[in-house]
């Protein structure tokens, strides 16, 4: 157990892969003798060679599709995009190609590629950086959509998504790269697709992934004071979603909100939200909300703070989950 | 710009201004050619299969009237291509083609209902690319450039000897992904092939709107990729060029753009109408260039194509369309649950209770 910062976590983890598996390649933009521009692969070309950690050319498609082709001839590729917005000139490599080789071939080519996204807000990035891109991903089949929120899960699901044989898109929330946190590590997973419970708590399920897992919990605990007891499940697996964490948590507690840093028309957590009122309605007492930001385009860096769910916005939205004067006491 | 008064390193890139070529029009030799004519048997077997994929070619096309293909994409007139630059790889080495490839995948070996299973509908690929070496026909355009890149460069990476052929039409050449496919390939001097089938059209749009450059060959110069222009009509120089770039490939001398000048016979597919936008006067002027006349005519002047070889192969042709029809005359078999099979390598809950709730239905 040591007290590492997520990216010092998803360094170790891609090293840790590098060293077990000689079919994996890290490669993208900026990747090699840099280390990335969040510093992720930090030391990676030294320790490994340019023939396994290397810089491309400037071309997400080029990456995405060569990585696919590497694949395809026996390779497990961990590719880098830079940013969140920077994707999507490999959109059509991905949707058309990536998530859907194993199904177009009857499972005779497998594609196990990793994709790396560093993705969200929070660190006063200018436009085109600070995208939250995850339902792109979520609604294309074929595709695993994961995103740790704790250090420990930056080294355990990245480990996981290398050695899967499914090709991950991997969305590393960018304003934590910086928290620490104790990681063990080891052949210790949890399990790729299996949700957390962070805090258990008896009175609102709070279901949050990425980045704002850490501000569910610091909702949880300014929560204490409005009476409320909350539980925070940290989804970790966007695609595909562990209904029976999440449905078990709402129907003890009974009352759910969804958050997320992503519009939210169209969102995740519409997804959530259908997937735990079809599962979970006699256990309700009231309707599943969600948290999200606004329908706008990311707005410029002197106004995110009024974008992102915060700890306030998130304690007045439970404050509208329809509670009984009893329960909810001092806030009623 | 005369090609002499450039650098020698852009000189070298270049394509000659003239297309390569070693059979003139009527199939006599061409003289000075700067290419080598591939030996007798090579000939032969060029002519035998590009007579067979004709046929092949025919015989899709009239599978479609029948109903037992949805839509067929044809190849007619660009056997040379389709046949030479398949019969210049290697055992080892890959193919990525196209949707218009269908005679190329024949001709590597693939089994024709595997090739046809993608028209006919019951799956979107019939047959193992690792088997064959040919990856899923390609329908996105030029995104299959970069999977051949990425293919070339992880046998570099492991020290095989692999070719990666990709094929590719004149409108990708428009894509974004053939460019940044030819400029990895030159960056990481990939062992990759690029065959431009230029056929003159893009469903109906001309080259003349696709491209402002002398020739899609030119196109290799920006990226350090060395280019050639060939008549993609030749089936021996098609060969000759292709076998000289596998080559160069394979001993690390990086990839090459090949342009082969063609033409599109039939319409862009039979749900096409190509009478709206091209002159019949034009079709004609390329059928008087048809490749396989033109290999047939050299090979019976230089004794080696009797009439009984060229009825053997006819009869072979026909023997094959005939097992071609009785194959694909067979209702194809279709299995609801293989919906859910194949897109993870173990399905998931999810998926499994969408399976479960189809098989109910289907109950």
């Amino acid at each position: 157990m040591s007290t590492l910062s997520m990216s010092a976590a998803l360094n170790l983890a891609l090293s840790d892969a590098l060293e077990a598996d000689e079919r994996v390649l890290v490669f993208g933009e900026d990747v090699g003798p840099l280390g990335g521009v969040f510093r992720i692969t930090d030391g990676l070309a030294a320790k490994f060679g340019d023939r396994r950690v290397f810089d491309t050319p400037l071309a997400e498609s080029g990456i995405v599709g060569t990585a696919i082709g590497m694949a395809m001839n026996g390779m497990r590729p961990v590719v880098e995009m830079q940013f969140d917005a920077f994707a999507y000139p490999a959109f059509e490599q991905i949707t058309s190609h990536l998530a859907k080789m194993r199904n177009r071939t009857r499972g005779k080519v497998e594609v196990p590629v990793v994709i790396r996204i560093p993705y969200g807000g929070g660190i006063g990035g200018v436009e085109h950086h600070c995208d939250s891109s995850e339902a792109y991903y979520t609604h294309t089949s074929g595709l695993r959509v994961v995103t740790p929120g704790t250090p420990q899960d930056g080294y355990d699901l990245l480990r996981d998504a290398i050695d899967s044989p499914d090709p991950v898109i991997f969305l590393e929330p960018k304003r934590r790269y910086w928290s620490k946190g104790e990681v063990a590590l080891g052949a210790h997973r949890v399990g790729f697709e299996k949700a957390l419970v962070r805090r258990p708590g008896k009175d609102v399920t709070l279901i949050a992934y990425g980045p704002m897992v850490a501000t569910a919990l610091e909702t949880a605990e300014a929560a204490v004071e409005e009476g409320w007891d909350v539980e925070v499940v940290d989804l970790r697996s966007l695609s595909p979603f562990d209904d029976e964490t999440v449905c078990a948590s709402v129907r003890k507690t009974g009352r759910a909100v969804v958050v997320h840093e992503a519009a939210g028309f169209g969102g995740y957590g519409a997804e959530v939200v259908a997937r735990v009122t079809e599962r979970c309605f006699h256990h309700l007492h009231a309707p599943v909300l969600r948290v999200t930001g606004f329908d706008i385009p990311y707005p410029p860096p002197k106004l995110e703070e009024h974008f992102l769910p915060g700890v306030d916005r998130i304690l007045d939205t439970i404050g509208r989950l329809q509670w009984d004067d009893e329960v909810v006491g001092s806030r009623a | 710009m005369a090609r002499t008064s450039l650098p020698a390193r852009e000189r070298s890139l270049l394509p000659t201004d003239a297309p390569l070529s070693l059979l003139t029009r009527t199939g006599a030799p061409v003289v000075d050619s700067e290419l080598v004519m591939p030996d007798d048997d090579v000939l032969l077997e060029l002519h035998r299969r590009m007579v067979i994929g004709r046929r092949f070619d025919t015989q899709a096309t009239a599978l479609t009237r029948q109903g037992r293909l949805a839509v067929y994409p044809s190849s007619r007139g660009q056997e040379a291509c389709e046949v030479g630059s398949v019969l210049a790889l290697r055992e080892q080495d890959w193919l990525f083609p196209t949707y218009r490839d269908s005679v190329a995948l024949v001709t590597r070996g693939v089994p024709a209902q595997g090739t046809l299973t993608l028209l006919q509908g019951g799956w979107h690929l019939g047959y193992d690319p690792h088997e064959h070496r040919v990856a899923p026909q390609c329908t996105p355009l030029a995104t299959n450039t970069l999977h051949a890149v990425g293919l070339g460069h992880a046998a570099r990476l492991k020290g095989e000897d692999t070719v990666a052929l990709v094929l590719l039409g004149d409108g990708a050449t428009s894509e974004g992904d053939t460019h940044e496919a030819l400029n990895f390939a030159g960056v990481w001097q990939a062992p990759v092939v690029f065959l431009v089938q230029n056929n003159g059209y893009a469903i109906s749009v001309p080259m003349s709107k696709q491209n402002a450059a002398p020739s899609l060959a030119h196109k290799g110069v920006g990226y350090g990729v060395p280019s050639v222009l060939v008549d993609g009509n030749d089936p021996a120089a098609v060969y000759a060029v292709v076998r000289d770039a596998v080559r160069t490939a394979a001993e690390g001398g990086g990839p090459t753009l090949i342009e082969a000048l063609t033409y599109r016979v039939e319409a862009h597919t039979n749900a096409d109408d190509a009478t709206r936008y091209r002159d019949a006067d034009e079709v004609a002027a390329w059928l008087d260039r048809d490749p396989v006349d033109r290999i047939e005519a050299y090979l019976t002047a230089r004794g080696l194509l009797d009439d009984a070889r060229r009825a053997s192969v006819a009869a072979e042709a026909e023997a094959y369309a005939a097992s071609v029809r009785e194959v694909m005359n067979a209702d194809v078999e279709v299995d609801p649950a293989e919906l859910f099979a194949h897109v993870y390598a173990e399905p998931t809950r999810h998926l499994r209770e969408q399976a479960a709730q189809l098989a109910e239905e289907l109950a």
